[in-house]
């Protein structure tokens, strides 16, 4: 009787050879990762730095652009940065309230499930397409009631243009449904992390509902709520296609939602397929500012949710 | 509630109060707060069914043979398809694939066996996030300066690397992700027969994280098929069937729904529906393969 024979037996000097050729490998990879995103940014920044000699602070102090001398582009920095907070004010108000609505048992587990899946499917819907609704649904639907607002309410400088087609608020209200599943999503998870002690401890105080929800549920998941916030804000200065579709594409600076905009992206997706050398210098310029702003937001975000976690949770997990 | 035992031994306790009523401030406050949060949970719900309700009646009208067989309508033309944008968005994605997922599934080997807890990973992690908050069309200018300007044309590659580059971070971290699941004994089962590291990738790693891996790999699919601001100045568009030569522009349908949007003839908007209709089946298809293969995902 032999034994039967085992597969088990110390690595040969081949594959010890190989071992260590593919870990190479993988490590050289994984910093070919690191290398690609320090590209990105080098390769910006180099395209941006003849314009930027050239112009100086010009194109982002000015508003006229002409395609000749004169390229400004703070209209465009304005328009961004208006859209993105309106659009993130709706989408985060109505974001966080179906976090709650799906986390507080309003509705039945089997309900919940099916909300959930509701609003992950509207991340799954390419801009492009929204943009095209946005077009054909949004704007017809809401030019009524905006122009009503304008004749009624045309003092308040919300409301001091009429919506004539594309504009500031068609462009933050399809903006908002693109923000909604990123809000949701993290909400959601932060308050379903809520211990559910702290929730029983405040019925049993007396507390309604609401009042649990605002006063104990909402404080201490502060942290996940504001950190999706951020980060939808994130997203939303660099969405490009329902923008460059819905906000207009003019350059001017309003306070009004019914006024066309611009912004930084749409400027890009615009202008650079037919641009001349010179506007292409400028253009660049426009992309380095546009990814210097997403990426403040980004680390500002990350701040400030490192300094609301602690105050708020008060060490509780 | 009216005879509580006790009650007698408790006089300043207002009974009637703890009963639920909407004549309190406190609960009526609570009660429209409720109803508010059902309203805007059921307007969340408004524009997704608005958005399939349209493309299923304006794109459904255009679904035929043609659409996939023919090329797309000239301005005033009646007919028409999208048969070269979709076969423009295959290739454009194929590329970006073939770019990322090697590249993201071995650098995620390196993240979660060979260098975990190394400063390597740490920065790895910390620019695969970055990646996840660039604007999209940030990485149609990189692929601009770095590919177009070069070779000097627009081209399917030059539009397969700026995808590539937004499905790298997700690859990258659903892949790491998927490779720690693998349970430890399977590990130690392996190393303690003797294999290498790099059998244990290749033989008990990699085989028991590809449903997860996977999933990573279709939901970056399914994003880079819908992206269109990467494409409008590397890969641009074109009127033609692709030719064997793919350095020259290249269609894809989110171009050819950004173009045909705002055309003045009804003819080219309907097949902008009908192109929509298409690229969000294909975005869907690839989401809902992404989780019947997650749920295949052995746990710890």
């Amino acid at each position: 009787m032999t034994e039967p024979e085992s597969i088990a037996r110390p690595p040969t000097r081949g594959e010890m050879l190989r071992d260590r050729w593919f870990r190479g490998l993988t490590f050289g990879l994984a910093w070919l990762v690191i290398l690609t995103v320090v590209l990105v940014v080098w390769q910006i920044a180099t395209a941006a730095r003849p314009a930027i000699e050239n112009y100086g602070l010009d194109p982002i102090t000015t508003t006229q652009w002409d395609g000749k001398t004169h390229f400004g582009f703070l209209a465009q920095i304005w328009g961004t940065l208006y859209s993105s907070i309106l659009g993130v004010a709706l989408g985060g108000l109505f974001g966080v309230a179906v976090a709650i609505f799906l986390t507080q048992d309003f509705i039945p587990p089997r309900a919940e499930l099916v909300l959930k899946n509701v609003v992950e499917l509207l991340a799954a819907i390419p801009s492009v397409v929204y943009g095209l609704w946005g077009i054909f649904v949004v704007i017809p639907a809401i030019r009524p009631a905006c122009n009503w607002l304008h004749t009624h309410l045309g003092w308040f400088p919300l409301f001091n243009t009429r919506l004539v087609g594309p504009g500031l608020l068609p462009a933050a209200l399809v903006l908002a449904i693109m923000v909604l599943p990123t809000v949701t999503a993290i909400s959601r998870d932060s308050l379903a992390a809520v211990p559910s002690r702290l929730r029983e401890a405040a019925f049993g105080l007396g507390a309604t509902r609401w009042e649990t929800i605002l006063a104990v549920i909402l404080p201490t998941a502060a942290r996940g709520v504001w950190g999706s916030i951020i980060l939808a804000f994130g997203r939303a200065l660099g969405e490009t296609m329902a923008l460059a579709m819905l906000v207009g594409n003019t350059p001017v600076m309003e306070w009004s939602v019914f006024s066309p905009a611009d912004t930084l992206a749409a400027l890009l997706a615009n202008k650079f397929p037919e641009a001349s050398r010179t506007e292409v210098g400028v253009l660049m310029y426009a992309a380095l500012v546009l990814l210097g702003i997403t990426l403040l937001v980004n680390m500002a975000g990350a701040w400030i949710v490192s300094k609301t976690s602690v105050s708020l949770t008060g060490g509780v997990k | 509630m009216s005879t509580v035992p006790g009650s007698a031994a408790a006089p300043d306790i207002d009974l009637p109060q703890l009963e639920k009523s909407l004549r309190h401030p406190r609960t009526l406050f609570s009660a429209c707060m409720s109803v508010l949060t059902g309203l805007m949970a059921l307007a969340a719900m408004i524009p997704l069914i608005s958005v399939l309700l349209m493309l299923i009646v304006r794109g459904g009208e255009r679904l035929s043979i043609a659409l996939f067989t023919e090329l797309p309508p000239a301005a005033g033309m009646d007919g028409g398809g999208i048969g070269n944008a979709v076969l423009g968005t295959l290739q454009i994605v194929a590329i970006a694939t073939l770019i990322s997922v090697p590249l993201g599934i071995l650098a995620a080997v390196y993240l979660a066996e060979f260098g975990p807890e190394s400063r390597t990973a740490a920065t790895v992690r910390f620019v695969a996030k970055v990646l996840t908050g660039l604007p999209s069309i940030l990485a149609g200018v990189f692929a601009y300066t770095a590919v177009v300007v070069l070779t000097g044309t627009f081209s399917a590659p030059a539009g397969g690397l700026a995808l590539a580059l937004l499905m790298l971070p997700t690859v990258l971290l659903t892949s790491e992700e998927a490779l720690r699941m693998v349970p430890l004994r399977m590990r130690e089962a392996a190393l303690g027969m003797g294999a290498t590291r790099t059998q244990l990738v290749w033989q008990v790693l990699l085989p028991t994280a590809r449903p997860g891996i996977l999933t990573g790999v279709m939901l970056a699919v399914a994003r880079a098929a819908g992206e269109t601001a990467p494409l409008l100045f590397t890969a641009l568009f074109s009127d033609y069937w692709l030719t064997r030569n793919p350095m020259e522009p290249t269609p894809s349908l989110a171009v050819l729904i950004y173009e045909f949007s705002s055309s003045p003839f009804p003819n080219q908007v309907e097949i902008a529906w009908a192109a929509s209709l298409v690229l969000v089946a294909i975005v869907l298809v690839a989401n809902i393969l992404g989780q019947v293969l997650a749920r295949r995902q052995v746990h710890k």
